[in-house]
């Protein structure tokens, strides 16, 4: 099971822009390396990061082989309502991870 | 040869070696540019609104820190839809695309990307008018990634 990292502000004023960091360990293989015996080794990596908050999608990232091994991502977003922030990481091999933090907005 | 005739290669053979001069200069590799295409279609890609920032030097290129932002309000009416960044040399050109709302509150992302060698990298910014724009910055790298893939 792939670790992440979330990073979101606990409480935030109604309207603030937030920063949120992200950060999920994946070994981002690129699908360009061989091995030593020159067997090429299978692409693997995450293709998708996608943030809801409260079901509304706020940011998504495409990723390729050039991101680096476990993908750190830092986006923003506004602090509407409080509620629930969704993160959802998929990719090959049927990779699919989904987290969650909780934000309370005043 | 009558003097026309000779002017008429003279003037040719310069106009090739001041391509072969040129070339090195703005080398933007065909792919890169064929991966830009694909996104923006036809439309015309401007410099400026979008900042891209990289290391001038980077001592490894399996994780280079990039940040790119678009100056925008973010409002339903004009935001910033989606950021794209390309590399020239990687074997790769598409490094990553970033979609935005007017819920993201700010056009700007951080990130850390591979970079096969020094090359110059590209972002381009996607508005809701449908216009393009762009910036590029040169990183040299010491230790490159994917040393044993295609450059």
């Amino acid at each position: 099971m792939a670790r992440a990292l979330i990073n979101v502000p606990a409480q935030a004023k109604r309207g603030e822009i937030i920063e949120i960091k992200t950060l999920i360990s994946h070994v981002m293989e690129t699908g360009h390396r061989r091995t030593e015996t020159g067997a090429p080794i299978a692409r693997d990596i995450i293709r998708q990061f996608v943030c809801t908050y409260n079901g509304a999608e706020v940011f998504r990232a495409e990723l390729h082989p050039a991101i680096a091994a476990n993908p750190f991502l830092v986006f923003s977003t506004v602090a509407t309502e409080s509620g629930t922030l969704t993160f959802t990481w998929t990719g090959d091999n049927a990779f699919s991870v989904t987290e969650s933090a909780a934000i309370t907005v005043s | 040869m009558d003097r026309r005739a000779f002017l008429r290669t003279a003037g040719a053979g310069l106009g090739l070696v001041s391509i072969v001069a040129v070339r090195p200069a703005g080398a933007t590799p065909e792919r890169m540019q064929d991966a830009i295409r694909k996104v923006v279609g036809s439309s015309a890609v401007t410099p400026g609104r979008v900042k891209l920032e990289l290391p001038p030097l980077s001592e490894n290129g399996h994780a280079v820190p990039l940040t790119v932002s678009v100056e925008s309000p973010m409002t339903e009416a004009d935001h910033v839809r989606a950021v794209h960044v390309f590399t020239e040399i990687n074997p790769l050109p598409a490094v990553a695309a970033f979609r935005f709302t007017p819920r993201s509150g700010r056009a700007r992302v951080s990130t850390r990307v591979r970079l096969a060698n020094t090359q110059t990298v590209v972002a381009i910014g996607e508005l809701s008018d449908g216009s393009f724009w762009s910036d590029r910055a040169t990183v040299v790298v010491t230790l490159a990634a994917c040393l044993e893939g295609p450059l």
